[in-house]
């Protein structure tokens, strides 16, 4: 059993919820034990930083202080949300570094009879727990129904491996390791340049062109390459392909019908958890037409209609033949697959 | 961590008076540092005038007794510098100046010299502008401190036996009060003093 | 006080303007000449320029006239001048160990901008001089015999140079290479720039020169392992590892490599673009001519079978049982051209270089250009087939980064515009430079820019952010594996993408992975980035600190191949006229021990890094080899009795330096010291 303390955030709560359950569903066959830090706050998002970094830091800082109270035997702090993660990693990180930030966030803490020691908890993302502590092994054990050849995209989002100030990832622009997670449920997964490119973020609500221009590359490439879904670790960028594909389609006077999900729900799938229980169906952009191929069955009250094409999906660009001239060895080939 | 200034740092006046000028002599290894220092000098970079440098072949050449001599003769601090660990162009010797140096402070504090005013500076012959930021950082932190005075008024001296196995126990720089019931009580034991 | 005792002169210097500008430098002399009197100074001049011939004719005059038994000159630093004031005393019959120079240039004027406390130090500076060169005793220079053999390590086009002028002048040389055959990286390109010429014709006859030279000792898929000695008498240990070929045997028939069944990929001579066998000649015209087979991937050697080479081999010359061996070679004199390693692109994620098929580094490109290459010199995308229709090359990969490299590595500006030039040659392909700044500087070399530039290359001033094939555009889904160049174009102003089949990265050159430890092996120093260490970079360029060692080429920092060439005969002319001189005077800067005072504690024996601390045990005493002693001091410092001395360093002259020092108060008054 793999203890830690666990930080969902806000949109786990609302616009994520689907994470929340199938994260919720899933802990148990993976051995997570995720306790919640009692009496969490927001994280700050990306707002709060522009605004004012010590303020940001220090409304971070609390949740560092309660998680150092609350231990739970374990000194790992999880968040899944990539922005949660990467607002309490790299608050860490600065606290550590810098000892006057320290003193001045303590200071602010102990008015509210909180203190924080730097250094004593150790922030992590969800996905790179699931690859490291659980291990890919676990997970292929807990596998029930595979995935059947689903063709999934793999969209890690901007955050997960940048900045990465405690070094935890080989590569920081082409990481496998989702990859070779998504493989192991028995998804094929398709060749996704996009994978740490940004979704927009709050650009849908700032400048809607840029917002949904970017949008638009994740959907297509994901499109080009066959795929039948992205599947993201983010609930911003979930929400971003998933809310705004419509208005992103009039906007550019396409089609897309690119339904995106949370890794945890096909993890959850894979493991044999109705797909209920995992909150699928509730996505606005249904991906009840690319999980029937595999036959899976989603309700009909809470599926749509799909806009428009992408079930064939146009042939896949071939990879250079090894007849050719040999490719320089990358690290860690044929030895352990590079993360 | 340094920014690209060409001016090591100035510090404050210490209070009451005109600023005190220590007097500091520098000991820099000819391979590294005092290329530092001459580069230093080539760059045009400014860096208080308080450390007169002597040259050495290595910082492995510094006898404990060069230490104790330049604070006899009236130093307020001293500094010394050599190749980075590593580099020494006579391979490790500046690993052996920094064993000697380590138990020198020992003796050093015991007698009463803060910690602050015997300063090990590792610099290699490329870093002009580093070494120039910490012979002002070092200079202003011994400018702090006021005169050393050795020997002169014994202001400074801890004025007893006790008094200095106080200083080396506790490593507080002012002696602790000497009272008619502390002679009677046993010496505190020595506590460990980290170089 | 010995300096009293002594005849002193004090000279000091204005530097024109460097040193006067911010020290009153005809106070300091009046101050010298009436405070330091009771010290021994019986004359203290200054002067505009002590170095040039009227200052030393200055010091020359005072010695005969006055009969000066010491001198103090204070100026610039030692490093700069101090043989030169040592040479004017000795001129006037002083030994030239009896005079010290201070500086009050590069420690005092140029650093402190306050006139009164640089004045105030100058003085200070001034008297710790006085009194230390009180100590001073008169010392001669050791004289070492010079060993006419050199070792030259490294055999590319600076070690072959530097190997072929030493032995042309009638001196044996012994040359290591690393790989089984000298050429180094030159043998991998296609065309030098700027005239084009093929790099395998003009470096061959050089090889086969060395190769089949009297004087040249080829010791290839060797390196050194140890280096003991100093100056004129190293001696150097060379590990020849075993090629499983016996060289007296073998005709270079190159059967063996025909039969080889096992094939691999080349990531050598080939960086990685082709394959070679087992049992291989690593290119056609490797000199030596002798095969090596490839331990760890021999069948033979992996399972105990196959053993074909042997079967065929028409003169038995193939040989298992070989082993390393180690030659031990006398040398004079050693010079490092150990050249540079190419930046690993890889690194550099954003450029996909390892990830996207059609990216390829500079070598690479050398060797599909190369007729002689695994493609016969066609230019083609990875599949080996397909011609590309646009190449964008972009340079400064891994170097003038400080992500990866600060530096420039100076050359592959040249060489980015030479393949934009042989593409054009090869095929109909637009080519695309992408670049920070043109570095043209050498001979015909922006000329033949302005060439590139006729022939229509296009250049886009820019760094490349990204090369992708993640295609955003519906216009860039035109073609299949097609690269997009992300860029922006700064004389434009404006993010641009470019479509391209093929991209080359002009990857930077870096220091060999191994520099430090061939440094601390050679008892040099190299910098924190690894490039060797020159004696003076603008000076003295070939020279390293330690005498007898010296560099050329790559190994110094990136430099093309002229300069690499120079280099090298540079260092071959500053040896040869050692080897004639057959001897050499070397700083006494030595330590000795007294051997009345030696208890014998031996608290000194570990503390020697170049092992010159002998013990002997039938005398309970210790002594010091002065052949071997390097001068660091350290035993000197260390013994308890105080039974070590330093010459050139002694305790007496240091503590009396730091008396002098502390005689001058921060404002420039005499001060009261109060004895210790």
């Amino acid at each position: 059993m793999n203890r830690f303390i666990y930080y969902p955030g806000c949109s786990m709560e609302a616009s994520a919820r689907a994470y929340a359950d199938s994260l919720e569903a899933i802990s148990g066959p993976l051995g997570l034990e995720l306790t919640e830090i009692d009496d969490w706050n927001c994280c700050g998002a990306t707002e709060y930083m522009g605004i004012s970094p010590t303020r940001a830091y220090t409304l971070v800082s609390r949740n560092l202080a309660l998680a150092e109270k609350q231990k739970n035997g374990s000194r790992t702090l999880v968040a899944a949300c990539s922005a949660c993660f990467m607002n309490l990693a790299k608050t860490e990180n600065y606290l550590r570094e810098d000892t006057t930030l320290a003193a001045q966030v303590n200071t602010a803490l102990e008015a509210g009879g909180l203190h924080y020691t730097p250094g004593s908890v150790d922030v992590r993302h969800l996905l790179e727990v699931i690859f490291d502590d659980v291990g890919i092994e676990a997970v292929h054990d807990q596998v029930t129904r595979p995935l059947g050849g689903l063709r999934v995209a793999p969209y890690l989002g901007c955050l997960v491996t940048r900045p990465d100030l405690d070094r935890r990832w080989r590569s920081r622009e082409h990481p496998q390791a989702f990859d070779r997670l998504l493989r192991t449920l028995g998804a094929q997964v398709v060749d996704f340049p996009p994978r740490t490119d940004c979704c927009g973020g709050h650009m849908t609500q700032i400048s809607p062109a840029t917002g949904f221009e970017l949008i638009r590359r994740l959907v297509d490439a994901a499109d080009k390459a066959g795929a039948d879904m992205l599947v993201t670790t983010c609930p911003m960028c979930q929400m971003n392909v998933d809310a705004y594909q419509a208005e992103m389609n009039r906007y550019f006077k396409t089609s897309y019908h690119m339904p995106i999900l949370f890794f945890t729900q096909l993890i959850g799938l894979a493991f044999g958890f109705p797909a209920q229980k995992l909150g699928i169906g509730t996505e606005i952009v249904s991906s009840r037409a690319a999980l029937a191929k595999i036959g899976i069955e989603i309700p009909v009250a809470e599926a749509q209609e799909p806009i428009g094409a992408g079930a064939a999906g146009p042939p896949r660009r071939p990879r250079a033949k090894q007849a050719g001239l040999p490719m320089p060895a990358m690290p860690g080939e044929n030895v352990e697959a590079p993360r | 961590m340094s920014t690209t200034t060409t001016h090591a740092p100035a510090g404050p006046a210490p209070a009451g008076g005109s600023a005190f000028e220590p007097v500091m002599i520098g000991f820099t290894c000819n391979w590294c540092s005092y290329r530092a220092a001459d580069l230093a000098g080539t760059a045009r970079i400014k860096y208080p005038p308080n450390v007169r440098l002597i040259r050495l072949m290595c910082s492995g050449r510094l006898d404990p007794a060069f230490v104790l001599k330049a604070f006899a003769e009236g130093a307020d601090g001293v500094m010394v510098s050599g190749c980075w660990p590593g580099e020494c162009h006579y391979i490790e010797q500046n690993i052996k100046a920094l064993r000697r140096l380590t138990l020198l402070r020992r003796v050093t504090e015991a007698m009463g010299i803060e910690p602050a005013r015997l300063q090990l500076l590792w610099a290699s012959a490329a870093e002009g502008q580093r070494f120039a930021n910490e012979v002002g950082r070092i200079v202003e932190e011994v400018r702090a401190l006021g005169p050393l005075a050795w020997g002169r008024d014994g202001a400074r001296s801890p004025g007893s036996v006790e008094a200095a196995l106080a200083l080396a126990a506790t490593g507080s720089s002012d002696p602790p009060p000497v009272s008619p019931a502390d002679i009677d009580q046993p010496a505190p034991a020595l506590a460990e003093v980290t170089a | 006080m010995s300096s009293a005792q002594e005849r002193i002169g004090v000279y000091v210097c204005h530097c024109g303007s460097n040193i006067a500008a911010t020290v009153d430098v005809e106070a300091v002399s009046e101050w010298a000449g009436q405070e330091l009197a009771g010290r021994g100074v019986v004359v203290a001049r200054d002067s505009k320029f002590m170095c040039a011939s009227s200052g030393q004719e200055l010091i020359e005059k005072d010695i005969e006239e006055l009969g000066l038994t010491r001198v103090v000159v204070a100026a610039c630093s030692p490093h700069m001048h101090e043989k030169t004031f040592r040479g004017a005393c000795a001129r006037a019959g002083l030994n030239p160990y009896l005079c010290e120079l201070v500086s009050i240039r590069e420690q005092v004027s140029w650093v402190h901008s306050d006139r009164a406390a640089a004045t105030a130090k100058a003085k200070a500076v001034i008297a710790g001089g006085v009194l230390r060169v009180g100590e001073h005793v008169p010392l001669e220079p050791l004289r070492v015999p010079i060993n006419p053999t050199t070792l030259v390590v490294g055999g590319g086009i600076a070690g072959i140079s530097t190997a072929l002028e030493i032995a042309d002048a009638g001196f044996p040389v012994h040359l290591v290479e690393r790989q089984p055959s000298i050429g180094g990286h030159m043998a991998q390109f296609d065309k030098t720039f700027p005239t084009l010429d093929c790099a395998a014709c003009i470096l061959t006859p050089k090889m086969v020169d060395a190769g089949m030279h009297k004087g040249i000792t080829l010791h290839t898929w060797s390196e050194v392992t140890d280096v003991k000695g100093y100056v004129g008498n190293f001696t150097v240990t060379i590990k020849e590892r075993a090629r499983y070929i016996n060289a007296e045997l073998c005709t270079g028939c190159g059967i063996c490599q025909e039969k080889c069944p096992i094939r691999v990929q080349d990531n050598v001579f080939e960086a990685g673009l082709g394959f070679r066998k087992v049992a291989y000649m690593p290119f056609p015209q490797a000199v030596p001519k002798y095969p090596v087979i490839d331990g760890p991937n021999c069948t033979y050697f992996e399972k105990g079978t196959c053993k074909a080479c042997e079967k065929f081999c028409p003169t038995n010359a193939i040989d298992f049982n070989q082993v390393d061996r180690d030659v031990i070679v006398e040398v004079g004199n050693i010079v490092l051209a150990t050249g540079f390693e190419l930046f690993d692109a890889r690194r550099i994620e954003q450029y996909g270089y390892g990830r996207l098929p059609n990216v390829f580094t500079s070598l690479e490109f050398e060797r599909m250009s190369n007729a002689a290459g695994p493609t016969n010199g066609r230019i083609v995308l990875r599949d080996g087939v397909t011609e590309p229709r646009s190449v964008g090359i972009i340079h400064c990969v891994g170097s003038r980064d400080r992500n990866y490299n600060s530096h420039c590595s100076a050359i592959c500006c040249m060489q980015s515009l030479k393949f934009a030039h042989l593409i054009g040659d090869h095929t109909d392909a637009t080519v695309h430079n992408f670049y920070i700044d043109i570095r043209a500087p050498g001979k015909a070399y922006d000329e033949f820019y302005q060439r590139v530039l006729e022939e229509g290359t296009i250049f886009v001033r820019g760094r490349v952010a990204e090369v992708t094939d993640s295609l955003r555009l519906p216009a860039e889904a035109d073609a299949e594996g097609r690269l997009i160049i992300q860029v922006e174009d700064t004389l434009v102003g404006r993010q641009r993408r470019i479509p391209v089949d093929m991209v080359i990265l002009a990857a930077g050159l870096e220091p060999p992975a191994d520099a430090k430890e061939t440094a601390r092996l050679f008892g040099i120093s190299c910098s924190s980035d690894g490039w060797v260490i020159e004696r003076h970079p603008k000076l003295d360029p070939v020279a390293t600190m330690t005498d007898g060692v010296f560099a050329a080429g790559c190994a110094l920092g990136p430099r093309d191949i002229p300069a690499s060439v120079s280099n090298g005969a540079a260092a071959a002319a500053r040896i040869l006229g050692r080897i004639q001189q057959k001897e050499m005077a070397i700083e006494p800067v030595r330590a000795t021990v007294d051997e009345a005072r030696c208890s014998g504690c031996r608290i000194c024996n570990d503390l020697c890094p170049y092992n010159a601390i002998v013990y002997h045990a039938d005398r309970a005493v210790t002594e010091v080899n002065p052949a071997l002693c390097q001068g660091c001091g350290t035993c000197v410092a260390a013994c308890p009795a105080g039974a070590i001395s330093g010459t050139g360093f002694s305790d007496a002259q240091i503590l009396s330096q730091i008396e002098g020092l502390l005689m001058v108060s921060a404002s420039g008054q005499l001060r009261e010291v109060v004895p210790a």
